[in-house]
């Protein structure tokens, strides 16, 4: 575990009937993980898109897990698999807008394993902790400012 | 976007939130949000006085959007909601922020407990401006009802529903109902006799006008939603024509195969190719066992005994399987469980050892209608002097079975009982970690077996061997244990050994699971929406579950949780409409331009294409809210209610607004 002090801000997309649950029971056993995660829900982890992560990073975020129901577990057939098919894809894509590897992270988490869940994020948090901050929205800052610096002051 | 007035209500939970999280610092901070109208903390939101904290500001502050930072969601949204409600606010424009399992339960530190609860609450907080008010949609409700294994659980829950004048169609994979419990000669504590009981539910069933009995058949597949399930069932060919069979039983007389091991004495006594499987069953047809029959088998049975036996011509070499398509309303999961297979714990010997038998097997040597007349016997048809039972076996241990099933202790006395009864003079040892009595009258069995004369022993088995170290114990078995009580290492010779063994889920409770659309816990077992508050429901609305395929259960938990299901179902199937959530998709034919993309991806062909508009569009009663064409699409066309890409983008900027 790397104590550099610092404390990433993490975004969880967590699909509402496997990983949000199982996020619920990691609470009802009392398990304990790091507080850097914010949940945030959606039906299926197959509704979550580029935009969001992109939007995720660009706001401060420091990584994104995607959480969705174990394959041939999904509530809506196979919603999940279209999210297992589109994420390489996704992470292709960040890479070539210069995001190191290892900040988004996909994960089949059921509504039966708090346990993992708790574990996952744990993990998570100390991968990014690692890897330090990612400070885009610092950048956009930046770069907005020295566009139209009247926007940013405002 | 108008102005918004919204109210922020956090709840305390008594010390669930309260004792971790900050609430008055979350409330005061809360308070200085953008559009945040005002921000009050309660002690227990969910009661009614926290209910009508949200009613009263609707009315007299005119706030026009709502959250509340409590529980989850799946606990008390529907709550809130209706709350929202009565106070005259549309309900979609009430969110809530989980910061209790998410956030005051999971964190050990208090003050960054309290910034991750103001980070759920902000992004909620920024969403709620671009709520818009929704309507659930109301659909049609099939009255009729499916229910899946017809051991005593389905058995029962189809019984109950009948009796409320709703159709059933029982589906039962074996050629007969019953389950384990049909196998049983007695059942505890009461030690009355499980034919007795049973019997007469089993052919109430049959004749019931209100089900309709599928056996020997399974379900393939499964669409649909709430109300309105569509099912395959495909029922196996019997090979004989069950309209004119009469279940006299002439043909398995006849059948030249007579010794095929019978797999409800448990492969102890045999059954011929063509067969019935015990007297009772119900139905009470013949099926034959096309691996067995040689005329289905090999093509060549030279007598084909079975035709010329059967007098009303029932047999049916060329029966093909049949598909099945059913409309029901609700469901029923009762498929049960299975023994845990006792040849895993390789020291005990299981299937080396001669006379080392599971409790399933015991169940069937003392029963009247077994393999042995009810005469417990070994193997060379003698009674046994000595007979040691092993609790646990499969149970309670890291390497198989963490969880305790049960039933075990319970049915290990019933054993004892029936070996004192029928052999006074057979010394019986129990072998226990704990004696496990929990339930009515269960304590008081285990008292009056202790008067009976039986051995409890308190100690893990180590070994069952045949390796005999003395003269009492030539030719016979000898289990190997500690004693814990006494603190000595046992061994004692025995010429029967029974496993207890625990139980398991059924070896495709998996793959069934997936078929229904709803999971299983870590153990196997089916999962049930809420441990306490929701044990027979599903997460997917309209599917219940009751009976050991939840988890082990004595037979008297399995009726009430059976019970429990059908009044769930009742609940259900009784309306004619059914509200479900208006979160699914719609897409602009004007923005859509047709490539088709979003038609193949949805999972429940909820999309088609419009050729005149060269658009695509939603069929609003099939789609079921996943968002996967929202996703797909590279222009953005199609949205999700409820899941807008705005509201997404808010709630990430109000995450980490923080
Ligand atoms: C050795 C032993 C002794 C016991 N003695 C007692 C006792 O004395 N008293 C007591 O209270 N309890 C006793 N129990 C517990 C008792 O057996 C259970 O409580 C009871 O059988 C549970 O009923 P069920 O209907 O849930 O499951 P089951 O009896 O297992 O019935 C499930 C049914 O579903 C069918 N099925 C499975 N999968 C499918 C599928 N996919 N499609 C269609 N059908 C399917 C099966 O064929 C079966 O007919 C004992 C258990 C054991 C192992």
């Amino acid at each position: 575990m790397s104590d550099n002090g610092f404390e990433p801000r993490l975004i969880g997309f967590l699909c509402r009937w496997c990983s949000y649950n199982g996020a619920d029971l990691a609470g009802t056993a009392r398990l304990k993980y790091p507080p850097n995660m914010v949940p945030i829900k959606t039906n299926c982890s197959g509704r979550v898109e580029p935009t969001h992560i992109m939007k995720a990073f660009a706001d401060g975020a420091d990584g994104v897990i995607i959480a969705g129901c174990h394959p041939g577990d999904c509530h809506y057939i196979n919603g999940n698999y279209r999210t297992a098919g589109r994420y390489p894809l996704m992470e292709k894509l960040l890479e070539q807008l210069g995001l190191e590897h290892g900040r988004v992270r996909l994960e089949w988490v059921s509504a039966a394993e708090g346990d993992k869940f708790a574990r996952v994020v744990g993990e998570f948090t100390e991968e990014i902790r690692a890897l330090g901050p990612l400070g885009w929205s610092e950048q956009f800052k930046d770069e907005a400012a020295a566009v139209a610096p009247e926007a940013v002051t405002a | 976007m108008a102005e918004e007035k919204i109210g922020v209500y956090i709840c305390h939970c008594g010390t669930n939130i309260g004792g971790k999280v900050d609430v008055e610092e979350v409330t005061k901070w809360a308070a200085t949000q953008p559009n945040v109208a005002v921000a009050r903390e309660y002690k227990y939101m969910c009661s009614d006085p926290g209910q009508d904290l949200i009613k009263n500001d609707i009315k007299e502050l005119g706030i026009t959007r709502a959250v509340v930072a409590a529980c989850s969601p799946t606990m008390h949204e529907p709550t809130f909601r209706k709350a929202a409600s009565d106070g005259g606010l549309n309900p979609y424009l009430l969110q809530m922020a989980n910061i209790r399992e998410h956030c005051s339960w999971v964190t050990i530190d208090p003050v960054a407990a309290t910034a991750k609860a103001k980070r759920i609450l902000s992004a909620q907080i920024h969403r709620l401006p671009l709520n818009e008010p929704l309507e659930p949609i109301e659909v049609p409700v099939n009255h009729d009802v499916l229910v899946v294994g017809g051991g005593i659980a389905g058995i029962e829950a189809a019984l109950k529903l009948s009796a409320t004048g709703k159709h059933v169609t029982l589906v039962e994979r074996n050629p007969s109902i019953g389950g384990h419990m049909a196998m049983f000669d007695k059942t505890f504590p009461t030690l009355d006799c499980a034919a007795c009981i049973l019997t007469p539910k089993m052919s109430a069933l049959g004749k019931d006008p209100n089900i309709t009995l599928m056996a020997y058949s399974e379900v393939e597949y499964v669409e649909g939603y709430v109300g309105n399930f569509t099912v395959k069932v495909r029922k196996k060919a019997r090979y004989v024509n069950t309209d004119i069979c009469t279940g006299c039983g002439a043909c398995q007389e006849a059948c030249v195969v007579r010794k095929v091991k019978s797999e409800f004495d448990q492969g102890l006594g045999f059954r011929s190719a063509i067969y019935i499987p015990f007297a009772q069953a119900v139905p009470l047809r013949a099926t034959i066992d096309p691996a067995k029959c040689l005329t289905l088998s090999k093509g060549k049975c030279k007598q084909q005994t079975c035709v010329s036996a059967c007098g009303p011509g029932a047999i049916d070499f060329e029966q093909k399987d049949e598909v099945v398509e059913l409309d029901v309303g609700a469901i029923i999961m009762a498929t049960g469980f299975e023994l845990w297979d006792a040849a895993q714990e390789t020291r005990y010997g299981y299937g080396r050892l001669d006379n080392v038998i599971t409790s399933l097997e015991f169940e069937r040597i003392s029963n009247a209608s077994g393999p042995t007349g009810g005469e417990i016997v070994c193997k060379n048809g003698e009674a046994p002097k000595s007979v040691v039972i092993l609790h646990c076996v499969g149970s309670r241990d890291q390497n198989y079975q963490e969880f305790c099933s049960r039933v075990c202790c319970m049915y290990s006395l019933k054993f004892s009982h029936l070996i004192k009864e029928h052999l006074p003079e057979t010394e019986v040892y129990e072998l226990y970690i704990d004696m496990r009595c929990f339930g009515k009258n269960y304590e008081e069995f285990y008292r009056r077996l202790m008067d009976e004369g039986v051995n409890f022993v308190r100690g893990r088995a180590a070994e069952v061997t045949d390796v005999a170290l003395s003269p009492d114990e030539e030719g016979r078995l000898v289990v190997k244990t500690e004693d814990t009580l006494l603190g000595i290492v046992r061994r004692i010779p025995a010429d029967m050994v029974i496993l207890s063994a625990g139980l398991s889920p059924a070896h495709d409770a998996k793959e069934v699971s997936q078929i229904f659309g709803f999971g299983c816990s870590a153990n196997g077992f089916y999962l049930e929406r809420h441990p306490k508050l929701e044990p027979v429901a599903t997460v997917t609305d309209g599917i219940f579950i009751a009976g050991c395929c939840q988890y082990p259960k004595d037979i008297p938990d399995t009726v009430a949780q059976a019970g429990a299901a059908a009044a769930g179902v009742l609940g259900l199937v009784d309306n004619d409409t059914v509200k479900v959530e208006p979160t699914i998709s719609y897409i602009d034919p004007e923005k859509c331009s047709g490539c088709h993309i979003c038609v193949g991806l949805c999972p429940h062909n909820a999309i088609q294409y419009n050729e005149e508009k060269n658009a695509a569009e939603v069929i609003e009663a099939a789609c079921k809210g996943c968002g996967v064409c929202v996703s797909a699409c590279g222009s953005n066309v199609p949205q999700q209610r409820g899941y807008l890409d705005v509201q997404i983008f808010a709630e990430i900027e109000g995450a980490l607004a923080v």
